[in-house]
């Protein structure tokens, strides 16, 4: 099954996601391209993945509703910024996560946040789901009952999923 | 010998003499947010408590999601540094009306005193470098009340530094009385009041 990321991104704003945030990873190089090119939402090219999320939270507070994008590198970085802002002060928030280091079988700088990912969104906690582009709207609707909660949440890309990378 | 550091309250209130009403504002972690409360409360101010080094990151979410609105940062320079990264993204987005306001007291108030690395780099020349269109220091109430008019008449993203006298906050001075969803609703009410 292959997306292109642009229409990977239609089905977000199609679910009224506005504001979009984060650092690259090459599993969604072909996202990113799509939202340079965009005028219909705001995209922000951050320096560093904890400040797409105090960005996100600011679109919030605005009355966005908003995505950060991230390799699973970057949820480390976003660590500070998910415990002491977004989730105290109930930001709702969609984070697309890239699984780097899957099943273990990575560049050896990815293994040890490749296992250890799903443990650190429980322990905060942020529930997550695997993307399935045969589901995705269905994924959404999830995102969105977890948004009226005033909840963050994850979809979790891997590669072999779909083909969005650069 | 240099005359004595302007006393951080007096700054925050002269800069609060000149900054519309209208202007949201967006106070860092520490003893920064807690000085500004104690000065004065604006209507649905954010007080960010934990996440230091965000809060010109929210502050530019928010200017992006409503480019019509005032924003102003009130931040430290523990906060600045830590966030060095932030000035060169909101250089390079360019909001039209955001005043980043730094009040360096050259000290990690909050965690007892412990000193920053700031006297020995000038955070008002990175911001103009990473792209802010007016930067500026200011060390007493005359050249902060310019600073801060300049800056309110510039097109796109201003930054002034205060050097300010350190020593903690006065006796007495509370906590931030909200909780944070409570400042995540006072900001969205004052940010979307037809809701």
């Amino acid at each position: 099954m292959s997306a292109s990321g642009d229409d990977f991104v239609t089905r977000l704003t199609a679910h009224g996601f506005d504001f979009f945030a984060g650092v690259p990873c090459s599993l969604l190089g072909a996202v990113h391209r799509a939202l340079e090119s965009r005028t219909d939402l705001i995209y922000v090219e951050s320096t560093r993945e904890d400040e797409a999320v105090g960005q996100a939270s600011g679109a919030f507070l605005a009355g966005r509703k908003p995505v950060v994008l991230m390799q699973n590198s970057g949820l480390g970085n976003s660590l500070n910024a998910l415990a002491s802002l977004t989730i105290p002060y109930e930001h709702a928030l969609l984070l697309v996560i890239t699984w780097r280091g899957f099943e273990g079988k990575d560049a050896p700088e990815h293994i040890v946040m490749g296992d250890a990912m799903t443990r650190i969104l429980d322990s905060l906690p942020v529930p997550w789901q695997v993307y399935d582009p045969l589901a995705f709207d269905r994924q959404l609707d999830q995102v969105d009952r977890h948004f009226a909660e005033r909840c963050p949440s994850a979809l979790l890309v891997h590669k072999g999923l779909l083909e969005l990378e650069a | 010998m240099s005359s004595p550091r302007l006393d951080r309250e007096i700054a925050i209130a002269t800069a609060l003499e000149i900054l519309p009403p209208d202007a949201m504002v967006i106070a860092a972690n520490g003893h920064m947010g807690r000085a500004l409360f104690r000065v004065a409360d604006r209507p649905g101010a954010f007080y960010m408590i934990g996440s230091m080094g965000l809060a010109s990151s929210i502050g530019l979410g928010i200017a992006l999601a409503a480019p019509e609105r005032r924003i102003a940062i009130f931040d430290g320079d523990g906060n600045v540094l830590m966030n060095l990264g932030s000035l060169a993204t909101i250089g390079v987005k360019r909001p039209r009306h955001f005043l980043h306001l730094c009040f360096d007291n050259e000290t990690y108030a909050s965690t007892g005193g412990q000193r920053t690395i700031s006297s020995g780099v000038s955070l008002e020349r990175v911001a103009e470098a990473a792209g802010y269109g007016y930067a500026a220091r200011a060390d007493d109430a005359a050249a902060i009340r310019r600073a801060v008019s300049l800056a309110l008449e510039a097109n796109g993203p201003s930054f002034v530094l205060m050097k300010v006298a350190g020593g903690g906050l006065p006796p007495g001075t509370p906590r931030i009385p909200f909780s944070p969803p409570e400042m995540t609703r006072r900001s969205r009410e004052r940010l979307l009041p037809e809701r």
